[in-house]
């Protein structure tokens, strides 16, 4: 795993990693979309994957996701191998996709039940984590309406409280904010770093928009199915003389094109 | 995962299939309408036409109308389990899959819970189709409607499973037009469901061996024989064993490292 050498991990602590990829290489239809990918998100810290389209982001999270299984290398969640105990590393995960996955005929409420089912949350418990949930998106007036009568930005909030109902430890978020405002877009980067001030929650959150990127962020920069680039926003700019996040990011997709 | 989580689970996926079915009525009346049709319509047109000797299960000559209801049950099973297909691909093109597949639960029970949820709304159906049918005058032993209910259950089953197996195969919905042309009206059709057997192979040898080989052939028998209080054995071995079969291939077509999604997704890598 040479290439976590660059990862912000504290090497006091001896808990795990919230996720790990090591060697990961996967071919859809004989192309190459990743190609001995390596990365490390720490429990608690927020970490931005940061790739032009078609670079192989979502095809990484459905892997993370086990919607497929990797070809060649190793995932773990919280030390739990994706593959072997799939099970135990879906749990800790939360899951936002980047295309819509909730159903518009139903209500925000049924939705989000639906998905405390999937988990085999207790009803009782899972009531009370809706209600909570809703209130801190500032959603429980829109509960009972359906998905398909909400805006962009409060249907994708509900996406993300729909990810954090069984309390995961990872929060996965694959171009969470495409297509939505300006304003609706801050508010969701500035609710999901919250989770990771206030809960402690590891996010690994995958954009293509520089701009979401803060200056301390930790960063991985993916392109053509690989790892060009890890660290601190600022280091990875410093690193390559570049004025900012934006010339370093032309750079290195440009020097790889 | 515990059993009661898994049972919160399949509770919570019958509840959606509940909640989705109520709200799409016309999908409900579509599926009471086709059945009531060839019931007033194309059986009531052929009772003058087509004599049914005494064949078991039957003890005593009855009405083309009476004949025709096993193939009609079968029929509301097999159009509802093609469209538990059609909703699989639906679910994929929006994304509800994801969610669904991304459960902690194994995946096998996710999606042996989606074909018992299916498979039960197709109960409530065909007894809703029963009571109009014994509203119009066809009157089938009272002890038949609660025999009937395990033979529905596995014929329900079978009929999701290849549904099921189905929708791994089908990349989009525009293809689903192909599953009514080369699987629903076949499957329909050359099966014991409009006519007895006897009778096909008087028509052509060679068709009634096509309904030999058919697996709603023998659903439709599992029906007949238990509203009439007799279990049919040798259709239930085969009922049951293709049920098995379907299941099995579908489970294996949604395995993260074999079907479905590979296939997908082949040409959609981003």
């Amino acid at each position: 795993m040479a290439e976590l050498a660059h990862l912000p991990v504290n090497p006091a602590s001896s808990a795990p990693d919230a996720l790990t990829v090591d060697g990961l290489t996967h071919r859809i239809g004989g192309r190459v979309v990743l190609e001995q990918v390596g990365l490390a998100v720490p429990a608690g810290r927020f970490v931005t994957l940061l790739g032009p389209n078609g670079a192989g982001k979502t095809t990484l999270l459905s892997l993370v996701t086990r919607l497929y299984n990797a070809q060649q290398g190793r995932i773990t969640v919280f030390g739990h191998d994706v593959r072997k105990e799939s099970s135990a590393a879906l749990a800790m995960m939360g899951l936002v996709f980047q295309q819509r996955a909730i159903d518009p005929d139903l209500t925000a409420r049924q939705n989000l039940s639906y998905h405390a089912a999937l988990h085999g949350l207790p009803g009782k418990v899972a009531r009370a984590r809706i209600a909570a949930e809703l209130e801190r998106m500032n959603l429980s007036k829109d509960a009972d309406r359906k998905i398909r009568t909400l805006s962009g930005g409060e249907s994708r909030r509900i996406e993300i409280a729909r990810a954090l109902l069984h309390n995961p430890k990872l929060l996965l978020c694959d171009e969470a904010t495409v297509g939505l405002d300006v304003r609706s877009r801050a508010d969701i980067i500035s609710d999901v770093r919250g989770l990771v001030r206030d809960r402690g929650t590891a996010v690994l959150w995958a954009t293509h928009l520089i701009d979401e990127v803060e200056p301390e962020d930790f960063v991985i920069i993916l392109h053509r199915g690989k790892v060009r680039r890890q660290g601190r926003a600022a280091e990875i700019a410093a690193s390559l003389g570049a004025d900012g996040l934006n010339e370093a990011f032309r750079r290195v997709t440009e020097a790889a094109a | 995962m515990s059993p009661a989580a898994m049972l919160r689970c399949f509770r919570g996926i019958l509840w959606r299939e509940i909640l989705r079915f109520l709200q799409q009525y016309s999908r409900f009346i579509a599926a009471l309408v086709r059945p009531l049709i060839w019931l007033f319509v194309f059986a009531a047109g052929f009772r003058s036409v087509l004599g049914v000797s005494i064949v078991p299960p039957y003890e005593t000559y009855i009405l083309y109308d009476e004949y025709v209801i096993p193939g009609l049950i079968a029929m509301i099973l097999l159009f509802n389990g093609m469209q538990g297909s059609l909703s699989m691909v639906y679910d994929r093109e929006l994304g509800s899959m994801r969610v669904l597949l991304t459960s902690p639960m194994p995946r096998w029970f996710l999606l042996l819970s989606k074909l018992l949820s299916g498979t039960l709304l197709s109960l409530a159906q065909v007894y809703v189709f029963l009571l109009i049918a014994f509203a119009y005058g066809i009157e089938l032993p009272l002890a038949g409607y609660i025999n009937v209910m395990p033979a529905l259950l596995l014929s329900g089953m079978m009929l999701g499973g290849l549904g099921l197996l189905l929708s791994s195969m089908i990349k989009q919905l525009e293809n689903f037009a192909g599953v009514m042309n080369f699987i629903i009206f076949p499957m329909f059709f050359t099966s014991s469901a409009l006519y007895p057997l006897w009778k096909v192979e008087e028509a052509s040898p060679l068709l009634r061996d096509i309904c030999d080989l058919n697996p709603f052939t023998y659903a439709v028998e599992l029906i007949r024989f238990a509203l009439y209080g007799r279990f049919e054995s040798f259709s239930a071995l085969v009922v049951a064993g293709c049920m098995v079969a379907f299941v099995a291939g579908a489970i294996i077509a949604y395995d993260p490292s074999k079907g479905i999604i590979n296939r997908v997704r082949a040409g959609a890598a981003a």
